[in-house]
This record gives structure tokens, sequence and C-alpha cells, in this order.
């Protein structure tokens, strides 16, 4: 089993999150060119290793998390919240 | 190479089984080959031997950096089907399902493809109807289909939940009675041993390392065993596609790859004829019994992005919940073995089978979770694709392309989110 350690509920297991996707993918501005588009919504990079994801702690606090993790090993380095003001938050409180 | 007939099998019943020779050669890899493929899998085998039959070409390699048969398929729950309703899947599917019927004559080795019929249990009205739809525009291409009422299931499946406090309650049926099982091993040493037989290499334990190109073409591969130059060169490696395309410098591809479970108990008397489906608003499932007579299921994939041929938790308890929750029966049944396979789950749920921005590259990819049932007609088509350098009219649409020009090949309707077409 998958534990994520959510930075407001601490290390649970995965089945009380929903995962998300890609976590490093750059939307374009909505007057970006079609081909832009094309690539932000239709291509990805499927990294074999380390990559950033985004889950829901859906049966938690509810809170999106960017998590890095090995898509090799399921191996887990970091978690933090996926909203930056939230991370700041975070940040200044401990 | 012994052909199997009844003539050998009673010959070799008397001389003491020794009139038997190795199912395929091991052959060293040569400098060069017509055409190289990546990918010993049922998918590859299937299109070197197809190259070899129905275009009589000869110097076909397949590389494979395990051993065939021991990626997905040898991971798959074994089910064959052609229950697809767009264009292009309906009749790519349809051929394939008719090429099984005859593949145990075609490659003169027993896959074992039993017509078994497949049941598709639905729990409403709305949604029998919605099937029907899809199974009358199926019949429109010559494929089969029939609804059974819940007295016909019920006469014929007994040992159901067809309690009125059942978790998913039984309305209905639509049923494919062409469609079943195959062995899976069989199915890979068949089309390994007939592509042999036509003077395919086939080399295991060769792994690509790296790939040289010039702006247009692909020069040579790299390999554990040496370099390999090749006129012509194939992918079909399934849920590592991503990693051979950035190895060849091309950038990325709408394909995640993803792994799926499935799962196996003990061995247990006759229980089940069909194979028996069902999938309801975050509940899906699917099992059938193999002849040695455990029961094979599996579910959905695991959600999360993943390389690691391994399974986890949550889904173990998922499948099992369906399991009990659809017989009953099956609660004090013990689990043997469960296994997990990588999956290319593409943008819109279907497949790639195309030419690439590289002149003598081709690509097979993007089964989702249903490569298995399209072996024979992928290795057919992808062969077509190759000798003739064009892809036929059923698989025009199954380019990359597609996206760019608003053409989504989606069964489901579930929108460009790889793991919702599990």
């Amino acid at each position: 089993m998958i534990q994520i350690s959510c930075p407001f509920c601490g290390k649970r297991d995965h089945s009380e999150f929903s995962y998300g996707g890609d976590g490093q993918i750059n939307y374009p501005s909505l007057d970006a060119a079609q081909e832009t588009w094309h690539d932000a919504v239709f291509l990805r990079e499927n990294i074999y290793g380390r990559q950033i994801e985004t889950w829901q702690h859906l049966y938690g606090c509810r809170s999106w998390l960017l998590v890095e993790r090995d898509t090799r090993t399921h191996e887990i380095f970091s978690v933090k919240l996926a909203h930056a003001d939230w991370q700041k938050m975070m940040a200044e409180n401990r | 190479m012994t052909r199997f007939s009844a003539w050998n099998v009673i010959k070799n019943g008397f001389n003491g089984q020794k009139g038997w020779s190795r199912q395929w050669r091991d052959p060293e890899p040569k400098a060069s080959y017509d055409i190289v493929i990546v990918g010993g899998g049922l998918h590859g085998l299937a299109t070197a031997y197809y190259l070899a039959k129905n275009f009589n070409l000869k110097n076909i390699a397949v590389v494979e950096k395990g051993w065939i048969g021991g990626g997905n398929a040898g991971r798959n729950t074994t089910i064959i089907r052609s229950n697809y309703m767009l264009k292009g899947n309906r009749e790519f599917y349809e051929a394939s399902l008719t090429l099984w019927e005859n593949l145990s004559h075609e490659l003169n080795y027993n896959v074992m493809f039993s017509q078994r019929a497949h049941i598709g249990i639905y729990h409403t009205q709305n949604a029998l109807d919605a099937a029907a739809r899809r199974y009358n525009i199926m019949r429109q291409t010559g494929s089969d289909g029939e609804i059974w009422s819940r007295d016909t299931i019920k006469k014929k499946i007994p040992h159901l939940n067809f309690a009125d406090d059942a978790r998913f309650p039984i309305h209905g049926a639509l049923v494919q009675k062409r469609a079943g099982t195959a062995r899976h091993d069989a199915v890979a040493w068949g089309y390994a041993r007939a592509a042999d037989m036509l003077g395919v290499d086939i080399i295991q334990q060769c792994e690509l390392t790296s790939i040289k190109r010039s702006t247009q073409k692909i020069s040579s591969l790299h390999t554990s065993r040496g370099e390999i130059t090749a006129k012509k060169v194939a992918f079909a490696v399934a849920g590592n596609t991503s990693r051979l395309w950035q190895m060849a410098e091309l950038g990325n591809l709408p394909i995640e790859s993803h792994k799926l479970q499935a799962f196996v108990t003990e061995p247990i008397k006759p229980l089940l004829d069909h194979v028996v489906v069902f999938g309801v608003a975050g509940a899906h499932f699917y099992i059938s019994q193999s002849d040695k007579g455990g029961m094979v299921f599996g579910g959905d994939i695991d959600w999360y992005k993943s390389y690691a041929q391994k399974g986890n938790l949550p889904i173990v308890q998922d499948v099992a919940e369906c399991a009990l929750s659809l017989m009953p029966c099956l609660g004090r049944v013990k689990l043997l073995r469960h296994w997990s396979g990588v999956v290319d789950m593409s943008m819109d749920g279907s497949f790639f089978m195309c030419k690439t921005p590289l002149d003598n590259l081709y690509l097979n990819a993007g089964w989702n979770y249903g490569g298995f049932k399209a072996s024979p007609a992928s290795g057919w088509y992808f062969a077509d694709l190759i000798a003739n350098d064009r892809p036929d009219k059923v698989i025009q649409n199954h380019d990359l392309d597609r996206f760019r020009r608003g053409v989504h090949i989606d069964e489901r309707g579930a929108g460009s989110d790889p793991k919702l077409h599990g």
C-alpha cells in the first residue's frame, strides 16, 4: 500500500486519496495557439522515474497535493500542498 | 519442426515421445534484417507471422528484452470479444474475433479458444437500452449479439446473485455468443512457432538500449546483444512505448502507462461456463473459469501512473467486493495468485497503429486494458501497414494525429484522461 503524508492529516493509506494526474503540465493561456493547447491536453511525457503528480485527499481534508513519486517503485519523496498560497501559509505557521 | 497432427500424436505414443523437435529456434541476432519488430509480445509475434505468411517476406526479426509471453501476454484475463461500437474499432475487433475462430488451425497449435459467450450484465432498463443500441450497431458490422432477460440468465447461470437486496441487481444481459477465452501462453507460443517455421528470428533476452537515427530514418538499433540495422523498424511494446519513443527522440505521446491487475483463485470444480462481466458507477468486474478450474477475474486499473509490474491493495479489495456481490458462493474460495501488467492507456481509450514522423518506423501502441483479444487483427493490420507502407481503411483513423483532427475514438465518452478509459 502506498502511503502519502498529507501536510494536514499525516500519513495515510493511498486509498484515502484520489489520483489527479500529471502535476507538471503547464496549461497555456486561453488565446495560445491551437497546437500549444493540443500538446498540453493530449501529449504526456509519461515519465519513467521520479515525477510530480497531483492527488486529492478525498476522504480526509480534501486538499489537492503535489506528490513527487517514482513511477518504477512507487516510492514517495515529497508531498506539498498544490496551492502556492497555502504552501506559504503552512511554511509561516511552522 | 514436427507438425502437430493425429498421426504424429499416435506415432510418438509408440516411440516414447522421442519424435518431437524443439518448438522454435534460438538464433543469434544477425547484423541486419529487412524488418525488426521490437517487442516479443502477442502483437509483435503476430505481426512477424503475418508479415511472413501474408506478404511472403523473409529476413524478419522479433527482439524481446525478456522472454516471449512474459509481459502483458502473460498478465491478462484472456477475454476475447468484439463488442465495440465506434467505426474503426468495431470492424477491427470483429476481424480479430473472426481470426480467433480459426487460429488453432492456422497456427497448427491449440490456442484453446473457447467460445463460451460473453455475458454483459446490466442493472437497470436504461443501461440495458444503451447497451442494446451498441449491440445493434455491432450487428450491422456482421457481429453477433443478443439480449437475455433476467429469467434466461437465472436459468443459464443460477449461482449469480439474484437476491432482492443484491448490491448490483441483475436486470438483463447483453450476450455475445462467439466471444470467449483462449490460453494466453499458447497464443504466444503458437505465433512464435508458426513465425519461426516461416523463417522469422525470435531473439529473446535482447533489450533495445539506444537508437541511432538521421533526420528521417532509424539507421540502427543498439541492443544488449549487439548492433542491428534494419530497413524497417516496428514498435510493439505496450507499456514501454513512451520510453522507446523518447529514445528515438520523437518527443511525447498521447499515452500514459498504468497498471492493470488480474487474479486467479485455487482451482475448483466447474462452476462458471461463461465470461461474466459488469461495470457500473465505479465498480468494474469480469470473471471466467480457466480449464484448470481457477476463477480468473479482474477489474479496473490502479488509477495512478506506474511502470511497476506490481499491483496494490485497494484494487484487490474492490475486485473481491465485486466478486462477492455477483457470486456470493465464492466467499470461501482462496485467492491463489495475482499479477499486474503495464498497460499503455491512450487519451481516448483506443489504440494507435500508424506511420510515424520517421520514414522507416511504424507504431503499434495504446491498447489500454484490452490488447489480448486484439492480438490476431493487430498482427494482421500492422503487417499490412509495414508491408504496404500505408494503413488499411479500417485503421486509417488510428493514427497519432487524430486528436489534431478532432477524431476521438472514445467508446466510453470519458474524455482525454487516460485513467478513465480502464
